[in-house]
Order: structure tokens, then C-alpha cells, then sequence
């Protein structure tokens, strides 16, 4: 094997991709080449590296020196200096806001100095494209050693002892899971991943899947071997091209080494993979109508009992796990039940992965202990607010979840905390909200999103959520009456009750917790008519402040003859008249026109 | 795959090549590559000791590149930091000098007197 | 709008499908499959491939037409030589990717979800595309575009007409 004297890893994910890190790769490729260098340094694409404000991501190894914002014409530039002639690009390093000097490598970065990667660990540092890479970061060890030297017993017992719950929204404990399948029995058995990550704003199992994709297969073997399953699938967004075409490679692989497929290790288990894709489906994220849409159906949930584990794909006893969960389970049986417990906090163990975005520096991937405070994650980590803003509100959870106030920021991060604030884990996607986001829009925003969703099987799901969207059409318009709010409230807690599946069940969420901590702001939009926050379109009114050049522009583009005003004098806007189509704002070349 | 033993050979092959993306090690084997670094062969002495950290399975080590250290009569120019002890700067390297100063210098732990730049000034 | 198809000049389509249906056919529930490459063949999915496969697959055709319409990624309509998708996840929605859909929309002069009477373009809002990094982010075709202000947007959308 060929030994490079330097690696160069680019970040092959999807934000980074997105901003043509392919496209820089290929020319690092070329640069190499031209300078006779391709046998001393070598190129590898990786998964994501977290830090997506600053992508694309570029690091250069032995000195681990950490490029970001990375653009083709700046390739040249570090191949002459840096691998040519050993000369870091100091102006072309990621620069931590908080410090004045630029950093050198990855480990002196703040945005990864407090995570702790275990799921993540791989992402970043291998080319998932390679099975050899995986394989030297210890891949495959644990199947080898659940297959040779442990009973399927002894693993779901490892598994339940490390505490170990779903990290899809639930939280339900994977060994228990998995402890119900075992003892059925069944000519065929299924074990499903569950990467249809619906969650807006909720991207970690994308980047696990696109950075590290055999340890979610690896995963699925243990999995099979554990309740004596001896095929899989993985049921993954179409939205995510690049996860499926690293799956499909991983996969292949894999099978070339005998790592699935039939008889591993010798020790006579087969196992089998195929990848679904789903179609643009939210409830499809449930396992219930997951499982339908694997079938060729239309995915809509039903009841439980009787759960998966009894009879599930096809009537068979299936256990559904979701990516990161998977991510866990080789570095649990590598390392132990203890030391996954030595992470996190005596109900929930190990380490959860927070998609942070929305209004806030460092937006990206970030992995840390479970019981980690808000405040840590979103200033320590993500670095608080741009632009000075004051942080408002961050909503976890996604759709199911619901919102936190500053009040809650030094609250630790766990399963019981979330839900008895009234929101919940869910996948891990972290918003921040900052003083320009109304609160009302965001519950309206999550709704839409629920009822454009819901399957249509339960009325409750189905009508209430409808309903609960009018209502929140109407405040949002300044024409609901106080006692819509109480009729939103009662609304909320019946569709909660009485929903056939989670997504109806936690639909009304992110309503009722806007409403419980941020009533003043509802309360403004219903008794004043008024959008605190200045966003609600209908609340606004256009104003011409004294910063008018009396140009005349804005006057003769009003399509109803609503702007009024001399030449070189201030305008005003007569608000009976005006439709706040916001034509004026967008002429005007002063900035004088704003909304309020 | 037949055996677990099987698959610790492959990751342990794979292994070698992967050893540089860990940064924190405790050897730093540095050789000058600026322009004059290059000129006078630093290049093949980097591969050598790259190559032969790999061979012996020094997880300890981590070879790097630096700019000019600004001796250039000296170049090709090799300096090896380690935790306790005062640097060490050989010049005049070459490839057959650099694998002597891997066996002798990083793995046995004498210094290899006539290499560095304290022998050569006499 | 033409909604429909002309199944002669079709012909090596329908052949195509064909042979990716025989090449699956013996692995179970593959409907959904079939619908995703036969919408990548035909660009979307007329009554007539919904019939074709029906036949083929031995599955009602209430049942293909119940999955192609319940699952939003499938159309039933043909769409524009340009596909236009806003982002609507909640970190692009928090920093105005609705502004972008308004304007997008204004320029175009068209409802979103619907095409333009030149049948260049088909304004769609998306879910979460999962580049929060780049919010707020549009695609267009294969090509994402994003931290878009809406200002910019008539420049970008000048390049597709060309």
C-alpha cells in the first residue's frame, strides 16, 4: 500500500457540496498532478465535518491545519505554499470569532473543543467511500465479535445494560426493542433503519449516512444476529441523492469482503441489505407507516398493538431503528456497556447529536454528552446570535417539539427535561430564534407544515389540525378574539389526546408551548393587533421615516396612489389606502421605507 | 471475511495510512520544505521518513513539513522534538541518513551524533 | 397544457421501464421504486404509465394512482423545463426563505406549485433540503443556490431564460 506523506480531506457533504467542494476537490486533483505530487499527497472526499457556516471545509493533514470558506482559486495558492513548500496559508484559516489569533488545527477550534463525537466519530476523518478506512478505524470489530464470541442473548443484554434509547424522537430503549422481537418466532425476521428524516431543520442522520455509512450497516448486522433476522432494509429520503449513493457503495463493498451476505465469519449468519427510498412523505418517519411505504403503499400509520416487533414489514416481527441510534451500537460493543454509560446523566446515557440553525453563528453539526445545558450548546458551541440580536427562543424537536425561552437555557439536555418543559428531543434539529421572530408565525409555520402532512387516516389529525391552522390564519391577521385562543388551547389538547399516531399526537406542540411561554405576544396580535416582532404581513403598516429625499419614485410606483408628497419633501403613506404590496419599500434607493 | 483475525490484518494495513490524521502525537520528526529545502533533495528525505514511520509501526510519530528554517546551506534540514528533551537538528540529510535516524535516533533513542548541526559546524 | 401522452412516440420509454421492472421483479413491495424510475424516464407520471404499470404489476390501478398522488415527490403533472424549489425547513423559514418564495412567485407570476404558460419554469416549495448552513437555500435543477436574498433573484432566475 501506497504511504502519502499528506492528506488533503474535503468535506464531501451536502451543505458543503452544495457550495462545489466537489468542484475544489477536482481541482486539487489537478493542481497535485501538475506539480508532480500525486503519488506523496493524497485527496479523500469525507462526510460532513459539522462546522457548515464555514463550509466548504478543507483540512490538511499531518498538521491538521483547518481551511474554511475554501474556494476554487484559492486550491493554487495552498498547493504551491502548503504542500509544496510546507507553508500553511495562515489568511486562508478558519478564524474563531472570540480569539484574535487564527487557529491552526481542528483540536484548538471552540466549536470542537466541548463535543464529545461518538456517533460522530468517524464523520470528517474517513473517506466513507473506502471500506479500508472504516475497517482501520476498528469497523467491523464488533460484528466480528458479536458473531464469534457472544450469544444473541449476551448482546441484547450488552445493549439494554448501556442504556441506550432511540435517538429518532421517542426515546424508547433500543436493547428493550429489540429484547421483544428475539423470542418470536418466525420463518423470516426484518431489521429496518429508519433514515426518512422529516424533520425540518433535523440533518444528523443524513451526515452519519453520508459520512460514515458502514457503521449504520455494521449496526443492522448486529442488529439481525441479536433477534435472528437475516435480512434489512434502510428506508431512506429520496431527498438525500449523496446518502444513497454512498449507501449504495458502502453496501457493495461490504458484500466484496464478505462482511454481508452469506455465512460471516464463518460463523454461518447471513445477512442481507437493500436500500428503499421514500417519496417525499413526513409521517412516513413513523414506524408504523414506514413500514407500509416499505410494502408499496400508501404510508399511513395504524394502531399499535400490535407493535413491529410481533408483527411488523409484511406481518413479520421487525425492529425499526433510526440512524444515529445505529451509529451507537459497534462503540457499545466495542467498548462496554460502562463506557457508554460514563457518558451523559444517569437516565440518559451516551451522546446526542444537535443540528443547530436558524439565528445563530455556527450553524451545523454538533455531538455532546447527554445533560450538556442549552447554554453551552447554543453559546459555547454555536456561539449565540449574529449581529448582537438577543436570543429569544430555540425550538427543539421540530414539529413535535415546542419552544424554550431564555429561562430554560442553563436546563440540561435529556429526554425527562425536554418533555416536562413541554417539548422533547425528537431527532435532535435546534433552532435558534432571535428578537426578529414572531412566535405566532412559528407555531402557524409548524402547523402548516402537520397539516400539509397528516396522512388523513384519524379525523382528529385530519380536521383538528385544520382548524387549529384558521385559527392561527386569523391571529396572525389581527381578527381573532380572545376567545379563540381558548378555543386553540382546547383544540390542541383534544387532537393530542385522540390522534392515531405521533404525528398527530405531538402536532400540537409547538402551539401550545408558544402559548404557555410567550401568551404576550399572542395577546398583542389578538387584543392589539399588533406583530411585536414585525412580521406578521398583515400587522404591518409601511412608514416613511426622515431619511425621504422627497425623489418621488415610491409616489409614482404606488399602484393605489397611497404615497403622497412634494418633490424634495418628506412622503407620507396614507394607510387607508394602502394594500402593503411593498412596492415602495423595494424602489426606494435610501432605505427610508420601513415596516413597522 | 472467514475471521476476526482476517479482518485485524486488514486493519492493521489499513491502519498505516491512516496514522496521519492523529495529531496528537508525541514525536515530531519536521523537515524544512521551503524552495532551498527542495532544491537541495528534501523532498525523497520526507518520503523516506514517512515510509519508514509506516514500515516500523511508530504510532508515536508524526512526520511534518515545515517552511524554511533559514539555514539553507544546511538543507536538507530534519528536527526532531521530543517531550523532555531539547530539539535535535540534523543537515546534509539524505535518504539513507534519514531511515539511520529513525532506527537509531526515534526508536533507540541515541542520538546520531555526526548528523547534526553541532558535528557539522566543527 | 398537453396532459396527453402519445403512447407511440413513447414507445422506447415504455421499454425502458419495462426492462427495470423485470430486472426487480423478484424482490417484494417494489411499487414505490418503479414509480421513482418511471417518473425519472417520463419526467412525471400521465394516467397512461399509472395504467401500464398497473397492468404490468397486477395492482389496481386505484392503488397506483392512491401511492403516486400520496406521496408528494410524484406528480401527475407535467412540470416546466426548470424546477424551482424554496426551502421551507424551519432554519431556512427563521431567515426569510418565505421571502424569497413571495418574490420568486411576484417575478415569475405564477402560484407556487404551479408552472409558467412558457413552460420554463415550476415554483415548488420544499422540505427541509438539509443544507441549514446555507440558509435560506433554493434549488434550481441539480444547482443550489444559497444565503439568497431576494434581491438577487431576478438576476438569478435571467440566467435560466437565456
Amino acid at each position: 500500500m501506497a504511504i502519502f506523506r499528506s492528506h488533503v480531506l474535503i468535506c464531501g457533504g451536502t451543505g458543503c457540496t452544495s457550495s462545489k467542494s466537489d468542484q475544489i476537490k477536482k481541482r486539487f486533483e489537478e493542481k497535485v498532478k501538475e506539480v508532480n505530487l500525486e503519488n506523496e499527497i493524497q485527496i479523500v472526499s469525507t462526510g460532513c465535518f459539522g462546522l457548515c457556516e464555514e463550509g466548504p471545509i478543507v483540512i490538511v493533514y499531518p498538521e491538521g491545519s483547518f481551511y474554511s470558506r475554501m474556494t476554487i482559486d484559492r486550491v493554487d495558492e495552498i498547493v504551491d505554499e502548503h504542500l509544496v513548500k510546507g507553508r500553511i496559508v495562515k489568511k486562508y484559516l478558519y478564524e474563531d470569532g472570540s480569539k484574535d489569533d487564527k487557529l491552526k488545527s481542528l483540536g484548538e477550534v471552540d466549536f470542537y473543543k466541548k463535543q464529545l463525537r461518538v456517533a460522530l466519530r468517524n464523520c470528517g476523518v474517513i473517506d466513507p467511500e473506502n471500506i479500508n478506512e472504516y475497517i482501520a478505524r476498528d469497523g467491523y470489530m464488533a460484528l466480528g465479535k458479536v458473531l464469534t464470541e457472544m450469544t444473541p442473548e449476551e448482546v441484547i443484554k450488552l445493549v439494554k445494560d448501556s442504556g441506550l434509547k432511540g435517538r429518532g424522537g421517542a426515546g424508547f430503549s433500543t436493547g428493550m426493542k429489540w429484547s421483544f422481537a428475539a423470542p418470536n418466532k418466525a420463518d423470516q425476521k426484518y431489521v429496518i433503519c429508519n433514515a426518512d428524516e422529516g424533520d425540518p431543520g433535523a440533518f444528523m442522520d443524513r451526515s452519519v449516512l453520508e459520512g460514515d455509512p458502514h457503521a449504520v450497516l455494521e449496526a443492522m448486522a448486529i442488529a439481525g444476529y441479536a433477534i435472528g433476522a437475516t435480512k434489512g432494509f434502510i428506508y431512506v429520503r429520496a431527498e438525500y441523492p449523496i446518502a444513497v449513493h454512498r449507501l449504495e457503495i458502502a453496501i457493495g463493498q461490504a458484500k466484496e469482503l464478505g462482511l454481508l451476505g452469506k455465512n460471516i465469519f464463518g460463523s454461518g449468519f447471513d445477512f442481507d441489505l437493500e436500500i428503499r427510498l421514500g417519496a417525499g412523505a413526513f409521517v412516513c418517519g413513523e414506524e408504523t407507516a414506514l413500514m407500509q411505504s416499505i410494502e408499496g403503499k400508501r404510508g399511513m400509520s395504524r394502531n399499535k398493538p400490535p407493535f413491529p416487533a410481533n408483527k411488523g414489514l409484511w406481518g413479520k416481527p421487525t425492529i425499526i431503528n433510526n440512524v444515529e441510534t445505529l451509529a451507537n451500537i459497534p462503540q457499545i460493543i466495542n467498548n462496554g456497556a460502562d463506557w457508554f454509560r460514563s457518558f451523559g446523566t444517569e437516565k440518559s446515557a451516551g451522546t446526542k447529536v444537535f443540528a443547530l440553525g436558524g439565528k445563530i453563528n455556527n450553524t451545523g453539526l454538533v455531538e455532546v454528552p447527554m445533560g450538556t445545558t442549552l447554554r453551552e450548546v447554543i453559546y459555547d458551541i454555536g456561539g449565540g446570535c449574529p449581529n448582537g440580536k438577543a436570543f429569544k427562543a430555540v425550538q427543539t424537536g421540530g414539529p413535535s417539539g415546542g419552544c424554550l425561552t431564555a429561562d430554560h437555557l442553563d436546563t440540561p439536555i435529556d429526554y425527562d427535561n425536554l418533555i416536562a418543559l413541554g417539548s422533547m428531543m425528537g431527532s435532535g434539529g435546534m433552532i435558534v430564534m432571535d428578537e426578529d421572530n414572531c412566535m405566532v408565525d412559528i407555531a402557524r409555520f409548524f402547523l402548516d407544515f402537520t397539516v400539509d402532512e397528516s396522512c388523513g387516516k384519524c379525523t382528529p389529525c385530519r380536521e383538528g389540525t385544520k382548524r387549529m391552522l384558521e385559527i392561527l390564519d386569523k391571529i396572525t391577521e389581527g381578527k381573532a378574539t380572545m376567545e379563540d385562543l381558548d378555543k386553540l388551547e382546547s383544540l390542541a389538547r383534544n387532537i393530542k389526546e385522540t390522534s392515531l399516531c405521533g404525528l398527530g399526537q405531538t402536532a400540537p406542540n409547538p402551539v401550545l408551548s408558544t402559548m404557555k411561554y410567550f401568551r404576550d405576544e399572542y395577546e398583542a396580535h389578538v387584543k392589539d393587533h399588533r406583530c411585536p416582532s414585525g412580521v406578521c404581513q398583515a400587522l404591518l403598516s409601511y412608514v416613511i421615516t426622515m431619511n425621504c429625499k422627497g425623489c418621488t419614485k415610491c409616489a409614482r410606483l404606488c399602484p393605489v396612489g397611497a404615497i403622497e408628497g412634494k418633490v424634495k419633501e418628506l412622503h407620507t403613506i396614507d394607510q387607508s389606502k394602502c394594500i402593503k404590496c411593498g412596492a415602495c419599500m423595494d424602489a426606494c434607493s435610501f432605505n427610508a421605507i420601513i415596516k413597522k | 471475511m472467514k475471521s476476526l483475525d482476517e479482518l485485524k490484518k486488514l486493519r492493521d494495513e489499513s491502519l498505516k495510512n491512516m496514522e496521519m490524521r492523529d495529531t496528537g502525537k508525541e514525536i515530531r520528526v519536521v523537515v524544512g520544505m521551503a524552495t532551498c529545502g527542495i532544491a537541495a533533495g528534501a523532498r525523497p528525505v520526507l518520503s523516506s521518513l514517512v515510509e519508514e514511520v509506516a514500515k516500523r509501526n511508530l504510532k508515536n510519530v508524526q512526520v511534518v513539513q515545515t517552511g524554511c528554517i533559514g539555514m539553507c546551506i544546511y538543507e536538507p534540514i530534519v528536527e526532531v522534538y521530543a517531550p523532555d528533551k531539547e530539539k535535535v537538528t540534523y543537515v546534509h540529510i539524505d535518504e539513507e541518513k534519514a531511515k539511520r535516524i529513525i532506527a537509531e535516533h526515534i526508536v533507540n533513542g541515541n542520538v546520531v551524533n555526526e548528523y547534526t548541526i553541532g558535528a557539522v559546524e566543527k | 397544457m398537453q396532459n396527453v401522452l402519445d403512447l407511440t412516440a413513447k414507445k422506447a420509454e415504455f421499454k425502458q421501464l419495462k426492462t427495470y421492472m423485470d430486472s426487480i421483479k423478484d424482490s417484494q413491495g417494489v411499487l414505490m421504486q418503479t414509480l421513482h424510475k418511471a417518473q425519472d424516464i417520463f419526467g412525471y407520471l400521465p394516467i397512461e404509465v399509472q395504467k401500464f404499470i398497473s397492468k404490468e404489476m397486477d395492482i389496481p390501478l386505484a392503488e397506483v394512482y392512491g401511492v403516486a398522488t400520496f406521496y408528494t415527490q410524484f406528480s401527475i403533472e407535467p412540470k416546466g423545463k426548470h424546477k424551482i424549489g424554496v426551502c421551507l425547513g424551519t432554519a431556512c423559514y427563521v431567515k426569510g426563505s418565505q421571502l424569497v418564495l413571495d418574490k420568486l412567485a411576484k417575478e415569475l407570476n405564477i402560484k407556487v406549485g404551479s408552472t409558467t404558460e412558457d413552460n420554463l419554469f415550476t415554483l415548488e416549495a420544499t422540505r427541509c433540503l438539509g443544507c441549514c448552513g446555507l440558509a435560506p437555500v433554493m434549488m434550481i435543477d441539480d444547482e443550489v443556490y444559497g444565503k439568497v436574498d431576494p434581491k438577487n433573484i431576478p438576476d438569478i432566475i435571467a440566467k435560466y431564460k437565456e
